[in-house]
């Protein structure tokens, strides 16, 4: 039997090694493959991909409150990051309709002028990226007033609506000047290594695991567990419902800037319900309650489907050629199937509510039997 | 009367659509007591509990804790039930309450939770290491206290019963409650574990100095462990007094013990 010193050790150990080993295979792969390459590619949607679906665990999986109000912070985050991050020299050319918009700084540029032109860039998106988690955050702040009175079904119904207004107000044409219309963002700047995106990932990931095994956490679990007993052993139902809403706002709305980065353009016509059905499905396939679930759902998920699986609808498969049935549409048949197989055997999502680190167990399984027995 | 109060109703009514499920109810606690409110079912006692720690708000009437009103109909105080856990007054809960997906130790220590004085950023980013490990001191030590400490890593749920009502009380008592109230804490056990239970709860009073109100149905629990006992029926006091008086009232036979008499 181990401490619970040396557990945590053992368990440190193993999650630093994971991390390393997903660090160097990401800085190899830069190295190796040209960025237009569809396994960076994956590895970026699969980040972005990540960062969102472990923002929604925080609130439908940890706090136990069921929004669907995703894509609409993304879509804030998105639109942010896009907008103040344009090079003020092109916006003549993506606001044409609007005079070149009312936004006349660029973010990642000001900073270029201070640090100079690789750094500065980096540095500037990093902080539009936060900016773009702070407008979500903020905005989250006013919605969850009202909406954080409604429970469960009611909860998702109104998180929906808001996330559908938020996509109709950023096409509304009076808001062109701000939102460019119905028209697209582009010509931001990019990370062009997928390292990048890792790495802020991580960050996010990791910020996540700290707050949810912190003070906070635990009261947002026992919310979730019982809410009349959270109450009654002193824990303030509408602020800590706030604060985990704003927070997983917050991460949603960095992960929409990630995504925005990853797009190359931003149009609201994309960030429908669609995409949050699209996050929680990785979620409840990953684990509900299990960050790290979350990561590796929304990894294999993207490489599943923008990769691996890309045969099932050009007519060549595995070695099998099939024209005829391996037709558009095929994949997402068999990713369909593949989803109901998992839940079928997973009943809880492939992790549960267990993290990776929890691989590192205390005692072996039978001499924990013999204990309860005795 | 006034200096020794811990908790006092005052005329409190509680209406409940059309039915009036606690009727003009005054009633105190008082420092170190025992005290036990019983009835029939459906008297209204659950319901004043509710109002005594803020779940509802009455209708009529107000109560006081420490002779500070804390709730009242005119002014109207309506504090949320986490304000009055924050002032003092812990509960458990008729059927167990717990949070089924934490460990015992974690059930303890998030009771801890509203007493710390981190902000989300400084316990997320450990900034407040000192005063989690002195939560984590206090729980383990309550935890000790409890005869709980070796459960420490399993699921709250997966204890047996009469140990998870145990730990609902070490729960409550993490809140550092000046006034302990119990909702059926012997429901569902048997005479053994009845009485156990009933030796703990004198413990746990005079340990923490914490006068405690219960509402109970077992009257050997009731009769042996309680200093005062306050009857009702229909929403309303028919008695109150020491055990051996309530037990020769003729009202509380004709309305309750009467019934029970062959149990």
């Amino acid at each position: 039997m181990l401490t619970d010193k040396q557990l945590r050790r053992k368990q440190f150990i193993l999650v630093l090694a994971v991390c390393l080993v997903v660090l160097a295979g990401a800085i190899i792969l830069d190295a190796t493959l040209p960025s237009y390459h569809i396994i960076i590619k994956v590895i970026k949607k699969g980040a972005v991909y990540a960062t969102v679906a472990v923002s929604m665990n925080l609130l439908n999986g940890f706090t136990g409150l069921f929004s669907l109000g995703q894509a609409g912070f993304m879509l804030l985050g998105a639109y942010t990051y896009a907008i103040f991050s344009i090079p003020v020299a092109q916006r003549a050319g993506v606001y044409m309709y609007y005079d070149g918009g009312i936004v006349q700084f660029s973010i990642p540029e000001f900073f270029a002028g201070i640090f100079g032109e690789s750094f500065g860039t980096g540095f500037g998106m990093i902080v539009t990226l936060i900016l773009a988690g702070v407008i979500a955050g903020l905005i989250a702040l006013l919605i969850g007033l009202p909406v954080l009175r409604l429970k469960s079904d009611y909860l998702a119904i109104a998180t929906l609506g808001f996330a559908e207004i938020v996509r109709a107000l950023f096409q509304w044409a009076k808001l062109g000047p701000l939102t460019n219309g119905s028209n697209l963002l582009r010509a931001y700047p990019d990370f062009k290594h997928c390292t990048a995106y890792i790495l802020i990932t991580a960050a996010v990931v990791a910020i996540m695991f700290l707050l949810v095994n912190s003070s906070y956490g635990r009261a947002f679990k026992a919310i979730r567990d019982d809410e009349v007993a959270a109450e009654a052993m002193g824990i303030n139902l509408a602020k800590h419902k706030r604060l985990s809403f704003v927070i997983s706002s917050f991460f949603a709305g960095v992960g929409g800037g990630m995504l925005a980065m990853y797009m190359g353009t931003v149009q609201a016509l994309s960030f429908k319900s669609a995409m949050t059905y699209e996050i929680l499905l990785l979620v409840v396939i990953g684990g509900i309650g299990s960050l790290t679930g979350s990561v590796f759902t929304s990894f294999v998920y993207v490489a599943a489907v923008e990769w691996l699986l890309r045969g099932l609808d050009s007519g060549k498969f595995l070695g099998i050629s099939a024209p005829g049935i391996f037709k558009n549409g095929f994949r997402m048949a068999i990713v369909s199937i593949l989803i109901m197989v998992v839940v079928l055997f997973f009943s809880k999502g492939i992790f549960g509510d267990k993290e990776l680190h929890d691989l590192v167990k205390k005692q072996p399984k039978k001499a924990k039997e013999v204990k309860k027995n005795a | 009367m006034l200096s020794d109060n811990i908790l006092r109703l005052e005329h409190v009514t509680m209406q409940l659509g059309g039915v009036v499920a606690v009727n003009d109810l005054s009633l105190e606690v008082n420092q170190g007591e025992i005290v036990a409110l019983i009835g029939p079912n459906g008297a209204g006692k659950t319901t004043a509990f509710n109002c005594i720690t803020g779940v509802y708000q009455p209708t009529e009437g107000k109560i006081l804790f420490e002779n500070n009103a804390y709730i009242s109909t005119s002014p109207v105080i309506d504090p949320t039930p986490d304000e009055v856990t924050k002032m003092g007054i812990a509960r458990t809960f008729q059927n167990i309450r717990l949070w089924k997906s934490m460990s015992v130790f974690d059930n303890v220590l998030t009771a801890k939770h509203m007493h710390a004085k981190h902000n989300v950023f400084s316990a997320t980013f450990r900034l407040s290491h000192a005063e989690e490990k002195r939560m984590r001191e206090e729980t383990a030590e309550l935890l000790k206290e409890q005869d709980l400490l070796q459960y420490k890593d399993d699921l709250a749920t997966s204890l047996p019963y009469g140990l998870q009502r145990r730990l609902e009380i070490a729960r409550a008592l993490a809140t550092d409650p000046k006034l302990l109230l119990l909702d059926e804490p012997a429901a569902g056990m048997n005479p053994q574990e009845t009485r156990e239970l009933g030796e703990f709860i004198v413990q746990i009073k005079e340990q923490h100095h914490l006068p405690v109100l219960m509402i109970e149905h077992h009257m050997d629990l009731v009769m042996q462990f309680s200093d005062r006992i306050y009857v009702i029926d229909f929403g309303r006091l028919i008695a109150s007094g020491t055990p051996s008086e309530v037990q020769a009232n003729q009202k509380v036979i004709d309305a309750y013990l009467g019934v029970s008499d062959n149990e």
